[in-house]
């Protein structure tokens, strides 16, 4: 992202295409572009901060497989890359295909024209040219998957791999997701990984101790404190400080009749113990919408020891909607502003760290993704 | 070899919902529609040479057996693309 200043634009993965909302300066007026590739299903849209012009969109259709298409000009023209995420041809044409590229992620800031893709099924790719070809990172497709597949078995869905985190301190330091899976860390650039799961709940499992088969929704690393990560896991809201290796719920201090269930986490870009979720219904039957149809943000601003409840401008009842993992995002703005898509196509934002919301945007499709970047 | 082209693919070829192409089996054929429209093979074969769960692909008005299917100039390939669901 760009400086403190300036205008904000907001780009929109949806279930049938993608939007870009370019904001004025105060963060009020937004002018809408789009829907891009209409039909497609944008699971993720994100910028190339290194060159705040490129953007990838992980996009496929109903009939066609699964591609990444590029823009060089902040989103006015795009093309499809020349090799997309696929795995390796088994001889014996029984191997895993990528089914929908899930995540996308610029690799460290020093390595220009680099990026991660999380897919489902499960896998990890890299690319070294703008996203223009694609390559397994074999220490994870051929290394550890195989352990994690005999592990956890077979997911109805199909799991899917998000969350590539960098750190800023090391592009051969990384941390992934995968639901369902756990949390992974390598520090060679990908040829090893170890899991990273301790203390994290798993009452899903026969083994609530297992080290494998764990279920993050979203890990965020603090770019200013990359020892700080935060997770929301299908089993709560949790906190880890590197080197320590045990995971702490603090989800606990969220209110009972709210819970810790929830697919987003949001970090304050300058203040690492500043978080925001957006809790949804994981009770019995996983409703996963609103809790009582009254939807929430939850913020803390002491790492979790304590949350705060940030309802003003939403509906008081009878909202029964959601926010996906890739939906909830802040800019970096002073104050902050906070954003995000629903399931029922509405974009709501505060431009007060979320004190007060207002909708952007309504009637769109089911929103999958959203991320605030300040357009070079 | 006429080969007839289902809208969702009409990115890759302008619009063109007959092109011509070359090839002695199916698989052939697709290899040589990706030559002249890049990316097209990839959306309705996966990396394993199996055909996508929404696309069918018909010789003559009859199911393609196979990728490996022999063909003549004189067939007509046409790629349907059928979706389910909202």
């Amino acid at each position: 992202m760009g400086m403190a200043s300036e205008a904000v634009t907001l780009l929109i993965g949806t279930r049938k295409g993608a939007f870009i909302y370019r904001g004025d300066a105060a963060r009020r007026k937004w002018s809408v572009e789009g829907p891009h590739f209409l039909g497609n299903v944008v699971n993720h849209l994100v910028l190339d901060q290194r060159d705040g012009r490129t953007l990838l969109m992980a996009a496929k259709t109903g009939h066609l497989g699964p591609t990444v298409f590029r823009s060089l000009d902040a989103g006015y023209t795009w093309v499809e890359a020349k090799r997309p995420p696929m795995f390796r041809k088994t001889e014996d044409g029984t191997g895993r295909a990528v089914e929908s590229v899930f995540w996308l992620s610029p690799a460290h800031a020093s390595q220009a024209g680099a990026w991660y893709a999380g897919t489902a099924p499960v896998g990890l790719f890299c690319s070294a040219d703008g996203g223009e070809t694609w390559d397994e990172v074999g220490g994870f497709n051929d290394g550890l998957f195989p352990t994690i597949k005999h592990a956890v078995g077979d997911v109805p869905d199909g799991s899917l791999l998000h969350s590539v985190c960098v750190d800023p301190q090391d592009a051969r330091h990384l941390y992934i997701g995968l639901s369902t899976g756990g949390v992974f860390e390598t520090s060679d650039g990908g040829a090893s990984w170890r899991p990273l799961n301790r203390g994290v709940e798993a009452n899903f499992l026969p083994d609530g101790d297992a080290e494998l088969g764990h279920d993050p929704h979203t890990l965020a690393l603090h770019p200013l404190k990359p020892s700080r990560l935060y997770q929301q896991n299908h089993c709560g809201i949790y906190r880890l400080d590197r080197p320590g290796v045990e995971w702490r719920r603090i989800g606990r201090a969220m209110p009972k009749d709210v819970g810790d269930i929830g697919f987003p986490v949001v970090l304050h870009p300058r203040d690492p113990d500043c978080v925001w979720v957006f809790p949804m219904d994981g009770t019995e039957v996983w409703p996963r919408v609103s809790p009582g149809g009254k939807p929430a943000a939850y913020r803390t601003r002491d790492g979790g020891e304590s949350w705060q409840r940030q309802d003003r401008g939403f509906p008081k009842e009878q909202a029964w909607w959601t926010v996906k993992r890739q939906a909830f995002c802040a800019d970096v703005r002073d104050p902050v502003g906070l954003y995000f898509g629903t399931t029922s196509g509405e974009i709501w934002a505060s431009i007060d760290e979320g004190e007060s919301w207002s909708c952007i945007a309504a009637h769109l499709p089911h929103i999958y993704s959203v991320s605030a970047v300040a357009l070079a | 070899m006429r080969v007839v082209i289902p809208s969702p693919l009409f990115s890759y070829t302008s619009g063109q919902r007959e092109v011509d192409a070359r090839g002695t089996c199916v698989g052939d054929v697709l290899r040589d529609l990706d030559a002249h429209y890049p990316g097209m093979r990839h959306r309705i074969i996966d990396e394993q040479d199996r055909v996508r769960p929404h696309i069918r692909l018909f010789v003559n008005g009859e199911a393609a057996s196979s990728l490996r299917q022999p063909l003549a100039d004189s067939d007509e390939l046409v790629i349907v693309a059928a979706l389910s669901g909202g």
